[in-house]
């Protein structure tokens, strides 16, 4: 076991939880967000639903990253909360376009502009 | 032992924020649900030793983005309960939901099971070893990964006057142009 | 100047194309005298081809011309075969031809679709002279329904008028029944020889056999096409709705050229006809009943064109009767003198037409007309001519033409050569009584008052020079073409119709090209025979003339016309009722039942269920975020069900 200047210290061979059960609490966060997402009607809180599924997916690869000594997984989820933040803030953007000036109570189910 | 704990206290955490978030009716109680859930993800993050993760999302995701949440919530006023809302319009939603739910758990946490491994090396560096967290990934991050570092700086700026330009209001006519 | 051969169509054809596509701006006179040059160098060099043929000996008068080879599985090519009866047809075909553009530039002066005509002219020219000079059935076939397409188109010129267009169409329709039978015909023949070419076919014959049954169903397939083409039994009905036609156009197509393409494709397979002697029984009966039954008709027609018509269509039974005993010399004499005269007698009647025009309201109507050669001599005077020659009077045409016909028909059968002469007596009688009706008697015209409204002349006049000299020339040829084929004299007469054409045959066979007429009589037999149908045909003349000389009252003359050969027999109003209607009814049937119902259906059922289907999937887009949501996640599941199967968990 070697031991870095500064790092924590994690011990492989102790019996800590394996990267399995990590796995499976990114699986039940996943799941939590996808249900909440189908669920909700609040724009708001379906937005956040999405972020809850893009923080388990970040859990998954932080996992992966140290199931397979891998820096990159580490890395990919810098990038993926970069491009998430563009994207709450461009999301954030719209909803405010179609929202802005509505009555209170105008839930997603009020824009159905698109129906075929 | 201490791990275990460790663990357990981020799940908790986490996973009862996420339901605070899809449960609460008040759309402020879900934001602040989520701050739970997002330091708890934190938290399992310095579990697994990626440290500069852990503090970048609590900056980051905690800080920035969730306080965006909270004053387009302000700024719209859907702050008000969804009691009021009525019934489900869908009436195939809930059931599918939860089987969907269901089944999701259980295959997520049956493929999480299976052994991923194949003994290659490591494509971006090596996690664990000799240096700090930060420094293995800034090492690739800017050696392996610049180009791709460069062009995500480039996506937040457009991010950034996209949402300006979203987020504008109309101008109103006016004598003008409509004559 | 034998290999110049390919010019004697290509000039026509060449008249066409020009007038086709630059006929407007040529104009009258130009565009007719351009088609008339034409034409008329056909004929001068089919004089040149006839005179270097007529030098060669008799073992070589068979020349074929080979322009391109064109279907080579059915063994033909565009080839032209210059022999004597090719040359023969060829040479009247143009030189009357000639006549008819020079009269018809005079004739249709002032027509807004002038040069038209002179383009559907040509190109009937052309198609005439590849049906007779095509040296296999296929090029025989596209002149065959080339002649038959111009008729169409001329027939229904003045298109304006229903009554011609439906008369076109008619004309059509007909040979059409007819074209059926000879293309069967050309079936069986590929089928038994195994090529089209005349000489490979006789060839083939005369080496193999030919079972007599098919040699009957191919004769009497190509006798059907003969029939609708040459307007016999039961096919002749276009015949005298085509005067709807302009004059020239009945001269030239329904007297002397087209309506001959029957009897020459009859003569042209001899060989295959002498093999089916049934066949050629046939032929006779019906080319003597139709003789017979026109005749009857034409003496009750008030229409000066009708009566022509009808006069072509038992002129032209004769000439069938003539194939059907074997006399095929007969049949091309008669043809060629029939041709001359016919084609006067047309063009004498459209002379009188056009002088009557403006003159009474009908200028077709015999019964307005009367006394005539008071004021157009010149044209009552080549009419007589033509009276005369088919009347069978001596020494005109006629009588020479028509007595080798009737001779050839006693040798066979008495009973056909007894239907002979009662339509000689016939035709005498009917022919003289349009004489009488038009040019002698009183003048009728004058007592239509309709006429006076429209400030034209009262009283006819004589037409221009343009169109009274081809009438004088035909005149000529009425009264000397009986030289041809003159009875005496035997072999010593060197210009004798019937060793010209005796003496050729198909080159590696056997077989003449005609074998004459079977067996001979004594020439005192002849010379009575040929007083006898002299004797009729002046007691038909004696008839006509006593009986409508003196009847001038409308009462009077309606005795001699019974309304049954008025209406021609009612044969039309049959056909209506057998073809017509039900032919009708069952279009009908196709085109709203199969058609809107059972296609149109099917069609707009595609449409109607491709409709559906979208309106079906459309309810998968109901707007809401939610369910699409809803589906993603249905497919992530699904992608994970497919991920555990992979895996093999």
């Amino acid at each position: 076991m070697t031991q870095a200047q500064g790092a924590v210290l994690v011990d492989k061979a102790s019996s800590g939880p394996g990267g399995q059960w990590f796995l499976a609490v990114a699986a039940v966060l996943f799941t939590i967000g996808m249900v909440g997402l189908l669920l909700r009607r609040n724009v708001i809180v379906m937005f956040m639903c999405v972020e809850l599924m893009l923080n388990a997916v970040n859990l998954t690869f932080v996992t992966f990253a140290r199931m397979l000594n891998d820096i990159g997984g580490q890395v990919v989820v810098f990038f993926i909360m970069v491009v998430a933040a563009a994207e709450v803030v461009v999301g954030l953007g719209i909803i405010v376009s179609i929202f802005r000036g509505r009555k209170i109570g105008t839930t997603a189910d009020n824009a159905v502009l698109l129906k075929g | 032992m201490v791990d275990w704990i460790v663990f357990l206290a981020g799940t908790l955490i986490a996973l009862s924020g996420a339901i605070g978030v899809v449960t609460l009716p008040n759309p402020v109680h879900a934001a602040l649900s989520l701050v739970l859930t997002l330091f708890g993800v934190a938290v399992l993050f310095v579990a697994q030793a990626a440290h500069f993760l852990a503090v970048v999302q609590v900056i980051v995701y905690a800080g920035a983005v969730v306080v965006l949440f909270l004053f387009v919530i302000m700024l719209l006023g859907v702050d008000r309960d969804e009691a009021n809302i009525g019934a489900e319009s869908l009436r195939a939603q809930k059931p599918a939901a939860a089987v969907i739910g269901v089944a999701s758990i259980g295959l997520l946490v049956a493929l999480s099971q299976v052994n991923f491994t194949t003994g290659a090396p490591s494509t971006a560096g090596a996690a664990d070893g000799p240096g700090t967290n930060v420094e293995k990934i800034a090492d690739s991050v800017f050696t392996r990964y610049v180009y791709a570092f460069e062009i995500t700086s480039v996506l937040l700026v457009i991010a950034v006057v996209g949402a300006v330009l979203l987020a504008r209001k109309p101008k109103p006519l006016t004598d003008e142009m409509t004559a | 100047m034998l290999s110049l051969v390919w010019l004697i169509p290509a000039l026509p054809i060449f008249g066409a194309t020009v007038l086709l596509l630059f006929g407007k701006r040529i104009g009258e006179p130009l565009a007719g005298w351009f088609g008339t040059a034409m034409v008329a160098g056909s004929f001068l060099i089919s004089v040149g081809v006839f005179a270097d043929l007529a030098s060669k000996s008799a073992e070589e008068r068979a020349y074929t011309k080979v322009l391109w080879s064109w279907l080579p599985s059915l063994g033909v090519d565009v080839a032209l075969l210059a022999n004597p009866l090719s040359m023969t047809m060829v040479l009247f075909v143009t030189g009357i031809a000639s006549l008819i553009h020079v009269f018809a530039i005079g004739y249709m002066h002032g027509d807004p679709r002038f040069s038209r005509f002179f383009t559907y002219l040509n190109l009937f020219v052309f198609s005439m002279l590849m049906l007779i000079m095509g040296d296999n059935f296929v090029l025989m076939f596209l002149g065959w329904e080339g002649v038959g397409t111009c008729s169409y188109l001329l027939i229904s010129f003045w298109f304006e008028r229903p009554s011609a267009a439906t008369a076109g169409k008619k004309a059509f329709v007909v040979n059409r029944v007819g074209d059926f039978g000879l293309m069967i015909a050309m079936f069986l023949i590929f089928n038994q020889t195994g090529s089209l070419q005349y000489h490979a076919v006789f060839r083939s014959i005369e080496e193999n056999g030919i079972a007599s049954s098919t040699a009957t169903a191919i004769c009497l397939l190509l006798f059907l096409g003969a029939c609708g083409k040459s307007a016999q039994l039961p096919l002749y009905v276009w015949l005298p709705d085509a005067m709807e036609g302009p004059t020239p156009v009945s001269a030239l197509i329904h007297a002397a050229t087209m309506v001959t393409a029957g009897v020459y494709l009859m003569v042209r397979v001899h060989p295959l006809l002498e093999l089916a002697p049934g066949v050629m029984t046939t032929i006779a009966w019906v080319g003597a009943l139709t003789a017979l039954f026109a005749a009857t008709i034409a003496t009750a027609q008030d229409d000066i064109k009708r009566v022509l018509a009808y006069s072509t269509i038992s002129q032209l039974g004769y000439m069938f009767l003539a194939v059907g005993v074997g006399g095929n010399v007969a049949a091309i004499f008669h043809m060629v003198t029939h041709a001359f005269f016919k084609a006067l007698m047309f063009l004498a009647a459209g002379s009188v037409i056009h002088g009557m025009h403006g003159v009474v309201v009908d200028e077709q109507n015999m019964k307005w007309m009367g006394n005539i050669k008071k004021w157009m001599p010149i044209t009552t005077g080549t009419f007589l001519m033509g009276w005369l020659a088919i009347s069978g009077f001596p020494p005109f045409s006629g009588f020479w033409s028509k007595d080798e016909v009737l001779l050839d028909a006693y040798k066979e059968n008495k009973a056909l050569w007894i239907i002979g002469l009662v339509t000689a007596l016939l035709t005498a009688y009917y022919m003289t009584r349009q004489i009488v009706l038009v040019f002698f008697g009183k003048e009728r015209f004058a007592a239509d008052s309709h006429a006076d409204a429209r400030g034209h002349a009262h009283t006819p006049h004589e037409s221009p020079v343009l169109m009274l000299l081809p009438l004088g020339v035909l005149a000529v040829l009425a009264v000397v073409g009986g030289a041809i084929n003159q009875p005496f004299g035997g072999k010593n007469l060197a210009m004798k119709l019937e060793h010209w054409l005796d003496e050729s045959f198909i080159p590696g066979t056997e077989i003449h090209a005609f074998v004459g007429s079977h067996g001979s009589v004594a020439s005192g037999t002849k010379l009575t025979l040929a007083v006898i149908a002299t004797l009729c045909g002046l007691a038909g003349i004696a008839l006509g003339a006593s009986q409508w000389l003196k009847r001038t009252t409308p009462e009077s003359q309606a005795q001699l016309e019974l309304p049954l050969l008025k209406r021609a027999y009612g044969v039309d109003a049959l056909y209506s009722k057998i073809f017509e209607v039900p032919g009708r009814k069952f279009s009908e049937f196709l085109a709203f039942v199969v058609d809107r119902r059972g296609i149109d259906g099917v069609v707009n059922g595609m449409a109607t269920l491709v409709r559906g289907g979208g309106n079906q999937l459309r309810k998968l887009q109901n707007g809401y975020v939610r369910s699409y949501a809803l589906s993603i996640a249905g497919g992530l599941v699904a992608l994970l069900v497919w991920a555990i199967v992979r895996t093999g968990f």
